[in-house]
């Protein structure tokens, strides 16, 4: 295992992460602020609680995931698309380096942007809504979890991506719909009931419903099943990675 | 040839399409030489070099550096590589120092700033280390890729193209770079389609056209081939044979019989030039023109990606 060049791919990835501190945190910040003052505050107003959780509160996970979701995917893909588009993947496919190596440095830099982002608007929450946090180690365990799963996927989407369209077009139309569909701002009981069942083909609406769950030991959908959910989905990453890099498709030439 | 460092056999790499870039190349490469490859554009110079570095996977072929099998032992292989790619491939945003720490890393060598300092400063770039490579010029750029090459202290250093669309000055800056590199025992490879270039450095020089090495020679020898001078004596009269008398040179007709055509070695004590003239008179043949050529790299060079028995595809 080449553990230098892992460090240096994630230490790289971090430091331009960094560098643009203001531009990765500030917009997302500002954004979930704006949730916060129309669906928390605006809105939450009419709406007396959600299981009975303050509406204001009962969306804060939801808008968390909505946020990491994203930004997992967004920054992994970039990560990895960014070096094909100006060609210095050569360098990265010259290096004494397997699959496994580039794939943990550059997941792991995307995955630890997109948490250290879930907790700055976590924090954030704070400011607007009285939290409690029931289960924090699961809260962080789910957090962690789903930052991973979703910084493969949008590695994933990078390697396959040849153009920026490609680049935003899964997560515009994919991951974004996905979350608001997926019980970020409502319970999966407040739909028609046929609804309900549609909605649990939905990834998403297992990791809402376990990381609401580690906030406030409420959950639409068993914890369990969450729990399993998320472990199907990261595997199913790993193996397509694994074909990806195994095959050489869209790297090597 | 004592164990080269680079051994490549019977390449072959053929695209989904089915064009084939190489079409079985052997090659072996001594350690502390500097090799040109040159070749026209679209010859397979760059798939070449990309297949040695692992960033093409041959259809067909083994290839060792360094004694490891770059497929199957390809990081003790790829380990022994630098590579200086033809196009400027740098992160705009990054400052210098950082993406040769970088690439270092990346090869699985510890840090050592100390090192990259030092390569920095050996390619003038010791003041712009903290620069971002978007404020360098192209030259500088060019030697910021060289830098990142030589980060993890590489055997075998592949240049491709370094001096495509590069000023003379900065041309020749780039030749003293490559022969300071080989003072130090790196092993060097660079493709060019500049023969001057392939002239000034090299030791050895490959030919390749069509995804085949049509030659592979000691520069020296290439240069005494190159030391030939080709007298054409032209005729105001037809000839069908080279009269008897002349029999003594190392004579040929031209096709229309208009002139003779003498080779003549320019460095030989004596050239037989003016003897022959002589002769010519004294047979009484009428001397319309004299001209004399040099044979030059540049002239076998294009004899030999001439008579490419296929049509290039490219």
């Amino acid at each position: 295992m080449n553990l230098a060049a892992i460090r240096a791919i994630y230490v790289f990835e971090m430091q331009r992460f960094f560098r643009t501190l203001a531009q990765s945190v500030v917009s997302p910040v500002l954004s979930t602020s704006l949730y916060f003052v129309v669906f928390g505050a605006a809105i939450g107003s009419r709406i007396e609680t959600v299981e009975g959780i303050p509406y204001g509160a009962f969306i804060v996970p939801g808008l968390i995931m909505l946020t990491v979701l994203t930004q997992a995917t967004s920054n992994a893909s970039f990560g990895i698309y960014f070096p094909k588009f100006i060609g210095t993947i050569d360098e990265i496919l010259s290096a004494p380096l397997s699959f496994i190596e580039i794939t943990i440095g550059f997941v792991g830099a995307a995955a630890t942007k997109a948490l250290f982002i879930g907790l700055i608007i976590l924090v954030t929450a704070f400011f607007f809504v009285d939290l409690a946090i029931l289960h924090p180690v699961w809260m962080l365990i789910f957090l962690i979890l789903t930052c991973v799963s979703f910084a493969l996927l949008g590695f994933i989407i990078g390697i396959w991506a040849d153009n920026f369209e490609k680049l935003q077009l899964v997560p515009l139309l994919v991951i974004t719909p996905l979350v608001f569909l997926g019980g970020s701002f409502y319970s999966i009981s407040m739909l028609p009931p046929a609804w309900q069942t549609v909605t649990l083909f939905n990834p998403v609406v297992y990791l809402v419903s376990g990381f609401r769950w580690s906030f406030f030991g409420e959950a639409d959908v068993a914890i369990g099943l969450s729990i399993a959910m998320i472990l199907i989905f990261l595997a199913l990453c790993l193996g397509t990675i694994w074909l990806i890099f195994r095959t050489g498709w869209k790297l090597r030439k | 040839m004592t164990d080269p460092i680079v051994s490549v056999r019977k390449l072959v790499k053929r695209y989904v399409n089915g064009f084939e870039a190489l079409k079985g190349v052997d090659l072996d490469i001594a350690e502390g030489e500097i090799l040109a490859l040159l070749g026209p554009n679209g010859a397979g110079k760059t798939t070449l070099i990309s297949a040695i570095c692992g960033i093409t996977t041959p259809t067909e072929g083994t290839i060792t550096v360094g004694g490891h099998d770059t497929v199957r032992d390809f990081r003790a292989a790829r380990a022994l590589i630098g590579l200086v790619p033809q196009e400027i491939n740098l992160e705009p945003f990054e400052p210098v120092a950082s993406t040769v720490a970088f690439s270092r890393g990346l090869f699985g060598k510890p840090r050592d700033p100390r090192l990259i300092a030092r390569v920095l400063d050996s390619l003038s770039l010791g003041d712009k280390a903290t620069a971002r490579v978007r404020e360098l010029s192209g030259g500088m750029k060019r030697r910021v890729l060289i830098a990142k090459a030589l980060s993890h202290e590489p055997r075998v250093l592949f240049l491709d193209e370094p001096t495509a669309g590069v000023d003379v000055e900065l041309r020749r800056g780039m030749w003293e770079i490559v022969a300071d590199l080989k003072r130090q025992g790196v092993t060097i490879i660079l493709t060019t389609h500049y023969i001057e270039e392939a002239e000034a450095i090299a030791d050895r020089i490959a030919v390749i056209d069509g995804g085949r090495i049509l030659l592979v020679e000691e520069k020296a020898a290439l240069m005494a081939r190159m030391g030939q001078k080709v007298l054409h004596v032209a005729l105001t009269s037809r000839l069908e044979t080279v009269p008897e008398t002349l029999s003594s040179y190392a004579l040929s007709l031209s096709e229309d019989g208009h002139s003779l055509i003498y080779t003549y070695d320019t460095r030989a004590a004596r050239t037989g030039v003016v003897r022959l003239l002589a002769a010519i008179d004294a047979a009484g043949l009428q001397v319309a023109d004299v001209t004399t050529r040099e044979s030059s790299l540049e002239e076998i060079f294009v004899g030999l990606t001439r008579h490419e028995p296929e049509g290039n595809v490219a």
